[in-house]
């Protein structure tokens, strides 16, 4: 696996002989009670008021005791999305959707099941397979004054189009002095699936997020699919929204608040999915799981880790990550994409810009291999970030890495 | 008024015996608005429809605007021609004097709901449409009077308020996006058209095949107008490239002739 980085530090050994704070970890922190809310509460600091709480205008403490009484909703990304984008669709008769397969087969994915029968074919177009052309059409209407959500089968298409995207799209209300607004959502799966080879697993949120002009979202949770999704269409700029095709199956518990059609999510702020003091660990898209499940294993072994959820990635809310990095000065980006110019290059470039006296060791980037996407299911499961490549780098960073080959 | 200064002048001995005609060609120009009927001379090539009426309705008023919008967007173009040689305008610098009937035609018959987008030969287009000189040669020299507040430059003007869309520095883009406005006509039931404005280089695009396919698949109200300047045709590397080939012919034919008139054929070659 390479994660790119300073290697293994063999200063200081093994620290286990010190005192060190042994956090036992009850069972119930298990799926159990992340299946409620309450359990998300507690999952994401214990009931803290002063907490960058998701949902707006709610107290954890009211959720906390109301969801005692039943089990919070679980709904899965897919249902999230197809839900945020119905509501937003009948709320407002401008947005439309455009894309492949998303009206007749219901979606490639299955994302957009039922839109086209609910607003007809005038709402919900097939396109032939012409990303330029179509891409193209979507923009200029959205210079016209429509709302139109983009489809792409997968963001490795997206390159079709990225002429239309960057240059028609993401530059057009700088170049008109404010004129021409392009109120555009650009949404598809980005990232490795499984075993689709080198052109079909690319993840494409360092190339956006480098652009002027564009807001670039990453969801993780359904929670964060509905709010980020509502966000992006109501959006007046152009949103390219990267979703994960290995995350639409996964069900995630969502609250009242969240499954009501006005909740929306604001762009430009990461959520702190795991509190910790050890260890800032940011991560976005299918990442956080890994990120939460190599916090898990680390807890285990005493180092308390701080989980950043980064939902959005341009613009990067760089004041949480410093927050985070000034509380417990150790820092691990995680990312699948290639290494170099990603984002958390951009992270890192950012913590030592605002808190480098903060930093207590250097900062450890995880990313995927510097290769193009082998097919071989062992190749690829090493080409792609696993949780104890996580877990090894943010043993690093406390200065606990074992042996030499455990960097490797 | 020219013609009046001359013959006022003293050097004028040899225009003299035209000066008492000058008068006489000095005709009023008619600005009645009584209709007019004109018959264009070069005919349509259709295909695969009917071709329009040849004949235009019109009359004297109308035609001495078209002509002084005409002469206008000319003499803006060859003032910002002089302007970009003296460097105060950089980078690019397209100019569209010779087509100036085009966009005027083109204004004549349509309204402000109508969209017209084009790509970097705009200044002309960007005048029909309602926008000023002082706009024009500001947003050209990068100043903050010009109608992007000099954040565009030559190839990025708009007013979207007439429905003028751009201004687009990508050959070709400008066709999808123009598609893209029909549809946003077509969509809301808005009675308009777009034009979307292109050259002989754009012609090649793919995106243009694309956006033309759906829009014949999805019944937009769009209509493509080719202006082929043939820009495309001659420039300075094909010019480059023909030199170099001619001089290398004639280096060639050089040896030749010297090994047929001196007989070195044997070491050579």
């Amino acid at each position: 696996m390479i994660s790119a980085g300073v290697g293994g530090r063999q200063l200081g050994g093994d620290l286990a002989g010190a005192a060190v704070v042994v956090v036992v970890i009850p069972r119930r922190r298990s799926r159990s009670i992340q299946s409620t809310a309450a359990g998300e509460a507690l999952r994401c600091g214990g009931g803290g008021i002063k907490n960058a709480w998701s949902l707006q205008g709610t107290r954890p403490a009211i959720l906390a005791s109301r969801s005692f009484s039943s089990a919070a909703k679980e709904m899965t990304v897919r249902d999230a999305l197809n839900s945020a984008i119905d509501e937003e669709m009948s709320a407002d008769p401008k947005v439309f959707l455009m894309g492949e397969e998303v009206g007749e087969y219901q979606g490639a994915y299955k994302i957009t099941k039922g839109l086209l029968e609910k607003y007809g074919p005038d709402r919900v177009l097939d396109t032939p397979i012409t990303e330029a052309g179509f891409t193209g059409i979507g923009v200029g209407a959205a210079y016209h004054g429509l709302k139109p959500i983009i489809e792409f089968m997968t963001f490795n298409f997206s390159m079709q189009a990225i002429d239309h995207i960057i240059n028609s799209a993401a530059k057009s209300n700088y170049m008109s002095a404010g004129q021409i607004s392009v109120p555009i959502v650009f949404r598809g799966p980005n990232g490795a699936a499984a075993g689709v080879g080198a052109q079909h697993s690319q993840c494409y949120a360092s190339w956006f997020a480098s652009c002027p002009g564009l807001k670039v979202l990453a969801p993780y949770s359904s929670e964060d699919a509905r709010g980020l999704m509502k966000a992006a269409i109501r959006d007046p700029d152009p949103v390219v929204f990267l979703e994960n095709e290995l995350l639409y199956g996964e069900s995630f518990p969502v609250s009242a608040e969240v499954l009501d059609s006005s909740f929306s999510l604001p762009i430009g702020k990461a959520k702190i999915e795991r509190e910790g003091k050890d260890v800032t660990i940011t991560a976005f898209s299918k990442m956080v799981g890994y990120a939460l499940k190599a916090a898990e294993i680390l807890s285990k072994e005493g180092i308390s880790a701080e989980v950043i959820n980064l939902r959005s990635i341009r613009p990067l809310d760089r004041a949480t990550i410093n927050n985070s990095v000034r509380k417990t000065n150790r820092l691990v980006t995680v990312e699948e994409g290639f290494p170099q110019h990603g984002i958390g290059a951009e992270i890192c470039a950012s913590v030592v810009e605002d808190s480098f006296e903060y930093l207590d060791a250097a900062i450890e980037r995880i990313a995927g291999a510097d290769v193009p996407m082998p097919y071989a299911a062992n190749l690829e499961r090493l080409a792609v970030p696993q949780v104890e490549d996580i877990v090894r780098a943010a043993k690093r960073t406390c200065y606990r890495s074992s042996s030499l080959a455990a960097t490797a | 008024m020219a013609l009046s200064h001359l013959s006022s002048t003293r050097s004028n001995r040899l225009l003299r015996p035209l000066a008492a005609a000058a008068s006489s060609l000095c005709r009023p120009i008619s600005t009645s608005t009584e209709p007019l009927v004109i018959e264009t001379s070069i005919p349509f090539t259709p295909h695969k429809c009917e071709p329009p009426s040849r004949s235009v309705e019109t009359n004297p008023q109308e035609l001495l605007t078209f002509f002084r919008d005409m002469a206008t967007m000319r003499r803006m173009e060859i003032a910002a021609d002089s302007l970009y040689k003296a460097k105060l305008i950089r980078g690019f610098c397209h100019l569209y004097d010779g087509q100036e009937a085009v966009c005027v035609g083109m204004e004549a018959s349509i309204n402000k709901k109508d969209c017209i987008i084009t790509a970097y030969r705009d200044h002309c287009t960007f005048l029909g449409r309602g926008g000023t000189l002082l706009e024009i040669f500001s947003e050209l020299m990068g100043r903050q009077g010009g109608c992007s507040k000099g954040k565009g430059g030559s190839m990025h003007f708009y007013k979207k308020e007439s429905g003028f869309y751009g201004g687009h520095g990508i050959v070709g883009a400008q066709v999808p996006l123009g598609c893209g406005l029909a549809f946003a006509q077509k969509y809301n039931k808005d009675e308009n058209v777009t034009f979307a404005l292109y050259g002989d280089g754009a012609a090649n695009q793919g995106q243009l095949f694309e956006a033309l396919n759906i829009s014949a698949l999805w019944d937009l109200p769009i209509i493509l107008v080719c202006e082929n300047n043939h820009c495309k045709d001659v420039n300075l590397f094909l010019l480059l490239d023909f030199l170099r080939l001619f001089f290398t012919l004639l280096l060639l034919w050089n040896r030749v002739l010297n090994g047929w008139l001196f007989g070195r054929w044997h070491g050579h070659c």
